[in-house]
């Protein structure tokens, strides 16, 4: 080996520098950590993001309003929905255009199965992070029925393009209301099923018990966000805290960690409160799919869209926290600025602090309860 | 054989060769003869039908493309895999490199030797059978240890050093298991432990007493440890060490060492079948010689298949335990339960007849009463499933 270290005796006391990635099984998409390691016991890991940056932002000051919604996909690609209502919302709030009330809850439909999904994968990949192979199959298997279901509202079923400025793109028929209600008829079971498998398993709940502590100090002082935040026993979410959308109309819970099994905020009541939002889309899908009224989805909206000059900063709930779209108008077809917030970016800076004296199988453990996802971090 | 094989020099078809020298040539031909047509495709189909029992637990359809429902996957593998660049690593210590999946292999290779796969097929029943397979599957260690530190990878190195720690930690339990049944059958030899039991499932070493039924599980247990097997893959764990100690081989290398795994599955299922299902004992009803090889044969292979599924099974359902919690659960829970199991077996040695079959009947019917129950439990999952996961075998 080139590296030469200073030798003291016979032997040398040094760390270990490891790179984690960009091409590691379970850094979900390209990610890397500079991690320094004792033996099997971190010292630092220093997240090392910017791999799969595509200038989202950058384009949506190229591109017209109704052409950044495709764009906007992009940002997060299992939570595509989302990164559309957020933006539309931004535009809408700048033009003053309203949204016809089936398009809202053909918003929270979508957004809500989108929901569902992207948590799908989440505990899925995090029971393969953990060894288990199993759940994240079954895990795909669901996922793959909402994925139908996406392609029968909206045609697409990854980047759905489907929330546009002033409602939706297609309305959803009732026969694809009826196959939303059969899924979920089919889908609570599935959760009870899947918590016997993996959620009460006494190896999984051993590895993720007390593993990687994030106090309430820290979620705030680090600025985590969604189910990350509500790990650690906050109770904040987006659609409770600054209603938007029809969300104030419909009941549902907010789950916050409970350390059933560990301490608050370990990386078990993160997985947890992913679990049982699953369960509260559920509720959602069901109210919704009852109180949707009749009428257009989607308002009048002019093919070339001018919103006057001024600025608005649009907070959605996604799957992996308070999605925020920040757009500035200067009275032109296109948008003067947009910046993106999303939640894995600012997850990804507690790795740091939390990985330190955690083992290498925890530091796993802990980049899959934080739920980071790689296009989401760089956009 | 050998008869045959002194005829022949008798008869002066090795004229002018030391008769040493021909043993040596027919017992690597022999060796060749049972690694190619036993062991190779043992491993092979051993591979095949994880990965279908496997897809089938996870709702998936697994390899069904390559002769009738994919039984000659490996084969196309196989060929795969030779064919692939045998790429070594500049940095890599390339001598060492090349030599360890041949050290990690000849370790799970030369175990059967003493695998009595019947009455009369054995390549060598050695007074010191299960010892000598406790000393042989020891080499692994040793090349999986080779593999990492050559292939001068952080994550090999990482990996090689989990398997070192973990393989060295488990054989003490395994050993003090396998110590269990040497002290109730007084030898060592394979076949004189399966001669020791009957072949009714009361006559097994299993069924003996709750120690030996104790130890069974920890001798399982902590070959699924030694075989690399999850829940304790740790060695290779490919969410956390990429590859582990594999990370830098591929093409026929690569093989190699999974072909070492696979076929170690079978070396588990077997020594658990000598030890403790009465091995090849078969009901006393054959009278023709082949008939009665065949039927040990085969009641040997199902039994021994029976716990490669289990292992299948196990590797299907659990996640992955963490390095300390590993090295925990061998030193504070199974190395005091398997000395317990060892005590509390030469205790009962003590115990007159009548007693020990007592012992022997409450521990038949616990066993067999878990077992109903647990059977119970699995044909209700499995009649109360959703019609899309309903068992279809052949797809």
């Amino acid at each position: 080996m080139s590296e030469t270290a200073p030798a003291r005796g016979f032997y040398t006391e040094e760390d270990m520098t490891i790179s984690v990635g960009p091409q590691h099984p379970s850094t979900h998409g390209v990610l890397r950590f500079v991690v320094k390691t004792d033996g099997e016991v971190i010292s630092e890991a220093i997240p090392d993001v910017g791999y799969l940056h595509r200038s989202i932002e950058k384009i949506g000051e190229k591109v017209t309003y109704h052409g950044y919604v495709p764009y906007t996909d992009r940002a997060d690609y299992l939570a595509a929905m989302f990164a559309n209502q957020a933006f539309c919302m931004a535009a809408e709030k700048l033009a003053g255009t309203d949204v016809t009330r089936r398009g809202e809850f053909c918003r929270v439909i979508a957004c809500e199965l989108n929901r569902i999904a992207s948590h799908l994968i989440s505990v899925g990949t995090f029971g393969q992070d953990i060894g288990a192979m199993t759940p994240f199959v079954h895990a795909l298997r669901e996922r793959e029925t909402i994925n139908n279901l996406m392609e029968e509202i909206c045609g697409a079923r990854l980047t759905y393009n489907y929330i546009r400025i002033g409602g939706v793109g297609y309305d959803i028929l009732p026969e694809t209301c009826a196959k939303i209600g059969e899924f979920l008829n089919h889908f609570e079971p599935i959760v009870d099923e899947f918590n016997r498998l993996l959620s009460g398993n006494k190896i999984f709940i051993e590895r993720l018990a007390g593993v990687a502590v994030v106090s309430k100090e820290d979620a705030f002082s680090y600025n985590l966000v969604g189910p990350n935040l509500r790990g650690s026993g906050v109770k904040w979410d987006i659609r409770r805290d600054i209603p938007y959308s029809v969300y104030p109309e419909l009941e549902f819970d907010v789950p916050v960690g409970m350390a059933q099994v560990g301490a608050l905020g370990d990386s078990y009541d993160r997985y947890w409160v992913r679990i049982r939002e699953m369960q509260e889309s559920c509720k959602i899908l069901r109210q919704c799919l009852q109180m949707m009224p009749k009428g257009p989805a989607i308002s009048k909206v002019p093919k070339k869209f001018r919103p006057p000059a001024g600025e608005y900063y649009a907070r959605v709930e996604a799957p992996r926290g308070d999605m925020g779209f920040y757009v500035v108008s200067d009275g032109s077809e296109y948008p003067y600025r947009v910046r993106i917030r999303t939640g894995s970016y600012t997850a990804m800076s507690i790795i740091d602090k939390i990985s330190k004296g955690i083992m290498l199988a925890d530091l796993i453990a802990l980049i899959g309860s934080l739920d980071v996802d790689a296009p989401e971090i760089d956009r | 054989m050998q008869a045959y094989l002194d005829q022949m020099i008798r008869d002066g078809a090795f004229a002018g060769v030391p008769k040493e020298v021909v043993y040596a040539v027919a017992m690597v031909l022999a060796a060749f003869v049972v690694l190619s047509a036993f062991v190779a495709p043992l491993a092979g189909v051993t591979s095949w039908l994880e990965r279908r029992v496997w897809a089938r637990m996870q709702s998936r359809v697994g390899p069904n493309r390559v002769g009738p429902q994919g039984i000659l996957q490996w084969l196309a593998d196989g060929i795969k895999n030779l064919l692939k660049e045998d790429l070594i690593p500049a940095d890599a210590d390339s001598k060492l490199f090349s030599f360890a999946p041949y050290v990690v292999f000849m370790g799970f290779l030369c175990t059967f030797v003493v695998i009595p796969f019947g009455a009369d097929l054995i390549v060598a029943d050695l007074n010191i059978g299960i010892l000598y397979i406790l000393a042989v599957t020891s080499l692994v260690v040793v090349g999986i240890l080779m593999a990492g530190w050559a292939s001068n990878n952080k994550w090999s190195l990482l990996g090689g050093m989990r398997s070192a720690a973990q393989i060295v930690s488990y054989e003490i339990p395994a050993g003090l298991a396998i110590l269990t049944i040497i002290f109730l059958a007084g030898t060592m030899s394979m076949q004189g432990i399966i001669k020791a039991q009957g072949w009714v499932p009361w006559d097994w070493y299993l069924f003996h007493s709750p120690f030996t039924l104790g130890a069974f599980f920890l001798y399982f247990t902590a070959a699924l440890a030694e075989g690399n097997r999850t829940p304790f893959d740790i060695p290779e764990a490919e969410s956390e060490l990429v590859a582990g100690y594999v990370t830098e081989y591929s093409g026929m290398r690569f093989l190699f060492f999974f072909f070492a795994e696979w076929g170690n599955l079978y070396v588990i299922g077997a020594v658990a079948t000598t030890l403790f299902l009465g091995g090849w004992q078969v009901p006393p009803i054959f009278e023709n010689p082949v008939l009665l090889g065949i039927a040990q044969f085969v009641t040997f292979f199902l039994k021994a298949y029976l716990w490669v599924f289990v292992a299948m099974w196990v590797r299907a359902t659990l996640p992955r335990v963490r390095v300390d919690q590993l090295m925990a659960l061998c030193w504070k829970y199974m190395v005091p339960l398997s000395f317990t199991c060892l005590l509390g077996t030469i205790g009962l040695m003590f115990v007159p007849a009548q007693g020990q079959t007592i012992i022997k009947a409450i521990t038949f019917g616990f066993a067999l009463a878990t077992a109903i129950n647990f059977f119970r439990r699995v044909v209700f999952q499995v009649r109360n499933a959703r019609p899309e996961l309903y068992f279809k075998p052949q797809i």
